[in-house]
């Protein structure tokens, strides 16, 4: 691998990391987790509920820095995050919104993103005007239009209906196949991202530990039914197995 | 309909105002065309304009200035712990201490100067904002505050477009209360020690037992002051509130 390469790598190397109850004593949210995502590469982060992988993405982004251990984010460390909340201004416009956080991007990349996402209707709108499925949308194009180096989706598809969720992964996959970009994606769901990912990371229950780190060979835009169900199969033997 | 019932009120008002008027006297209560007499008056001769100006100066410069601190005071002690302990003995100090004890204080220490009068008025109002402020900055979203952080918002950006949106309702009760309490405090601030502005207008009407000439400046004043309000604050509050949904 190049060395340009090697400095868009995202590396993660936690030893533990633990909350202080409040009746005294310590909760252990993560054990020893080690990732590495290569440059432009999309991983998936797969764990049941409540076992600290928002934890995980909140050291990774810098929210969190009360840990034991180290990340190293890709050059530059630009990142963009897709919260679980769409986490958008209420009081700004859509169009407000993506320009505050990326106050840099230009007109046409504004329009291209605007376009792909089927919101350009929706500009001048305000948050609270936007069903959850425009939201998450706007909340993705925020994401895209600074231009990261690392890309964050904490449950990009959870709690919108199942044809929503195809369409906005479609248009997802679209918009890292235009820009590709190092990206981790979380979910509890594997089918809502085994169809996008290049690695899938299987975590344990609460203290997570990494209990398969899985290359997925065949590109995304060959990727058949069946090699989906096969990658579905492998990673629920390992998670019984563990 | 609305208009109706507001009109009928203040006719109501005014017919209250002359039997009183009729009841007690006129020199202890003139009539309310004696009044607007003297405000025609005082308006021809130019007194009027220039002491409601005087006044009206003061209370924009104590009321910014008030608002100012207050908003930054009370962001500091809503968000930093250590602020919020250290300072909140003064704030409960300034919100116990009498407003005459302030102004008497500023004008000995200060002299019977501008900036004693301004300062006096200043500290009557700013534990007030403080603490309506603090209230607001407890309220702040994190959330928010996480996003503004990930996508590296400037300080000005995040100042501008996560927080002061949310403390816009702190922010419109702070000036609610503080433009009509500002007002007060600087007609006693004028009658104390100022040579000029409606307050000592006031007081020379006091010393001459001329109640016509109270009640002229003061409801004057009253005047511009619900021009504010109509005019100037509630449009503002109609701006800043845009983006909620209303219903249609």
């Amino acid at each position: 691998m190049s060395r340009a390469g090697d400095q868009d790598r995202l590396e993660v190397h936690i030893r533990r990391k633990s909350y202080r109850k409040a009746s005294g004593g310590e909760l252990q949210v993560l054990g020893d987790v080690a990732l590495t995502i290569g440059s432009g590469e999309i991983a998936a982060l797969i764990g049941p509920s409540g076992c600290g992988k928002t934890t995980l993405l909140r050291i990774i982004v810098g929210l969190d820095t009360d840990f034991d251990g180290a990340v190293h984010l890709p050059a530059h460390g630009r990142l963009g995050v897709v919260f679980q909340e769409p986490r958008l201004l209420p009081w700004r416009t859509v169009e407000d919104n993506v320009r505050l956080a990326a106050p840099e991007a230009s007109d046409a990349a504004l329009d291209a993103l605007f376009g792909t996402l089927g919101l350009a209707a929706h500009r001048r709108h305000y948050p609270g005007e936007l069903s959850l499925g425009q939201a998450r949308r706007v909340a993705l194009a925020r994401a895209f239009a600074v231009e990261p180096e690392l890309l964050v989706l904490d449950e990009p598809f959870v709690s919108l209906d199942a044809e929503l969720a195809i369409r906005l992964r479609g248009e997802l996959a679209e918009l890292v196949a235009r820009r590709p970009v190092t990206t981790l994606m979380v979910s509890h769901d594997v089918d809502e991202v085994i169809g996008l990912a290049d690695r899938v990371f299987l975590l344990s229950g609460s203290p997570a530990r990494v209990l398969a780190d899985m290359p997925i060979q065949n590109p995304r835009s060959v990727r058949s039914a069946a090699d989906v169900a096969a990658i579905r199969n492998t990673l629920s033997r390992k998670a019984a197995a563990s | 309909m609305n208009l109706v019932l507001r009109l009928a009120s203040i006719a109501l008002l005014l017919a209250v105002w002359l039997a009183g008027s009729h009841l007690a006297g006129p020199r202890l209560l003139p009539s309310p065309q004696a009044v607007g007499l003297a405000i025609v008056a005082e308006a021809r001769s130019g007194a009027l304009a220039f002491n409601l100006g005087v006044t009206l100066a003061r209370v924009a410069a104590a009321f910014s200035i008030a608002m100012v601190l207050g908003t930054a005071c009370g962001l500091a002690m809503g968000r930093r712990r250590l602020v919020d302990r250290i300072g909140d003995p003064w704030l409960v100090l300034l919100l116990n201490l009498p407003a005459l004890v302030i102004i008497v204080l500023a004008y000995i220490w200060a002299g019977l100067t501008e900036t004693a009068a301004l300062a006096a008025v200043v500290l009557n109002k700013l534990p007030l904002a403080t603490v309506t402020v603090r209230e607001g900055a407890r309220a702040l979203d994190r959330d928010l505050d996480e996003m503004a952080q990930v996508f590296r918002m400037g300080s000005w950006t995040r100042f501008r477009h996560v927080v002061l949106p949310q403390l816009t309702p702190y922010l419109a009760a702070a000036s609610r209360s503080g433009l009509s309490l500002v007002w007060k405090i600087v007609l006693i601030v004028e009658l104390l020690g100022r040579p000029n502005g409606v307050g000592f207008e006031i007081g020379t009407a006091f010393q001459l037992f001329d109640v016509t000439k109270i009640l002229a400046y003061a409801l004057a004043f009253v005047a511009v002051m619900l021009a504010i309000e109509t005019f100037v604050v509630q449009p503002f509050e109609r701006y800043v509130s845009r983006w909620r949904p209303r219903p249609a």
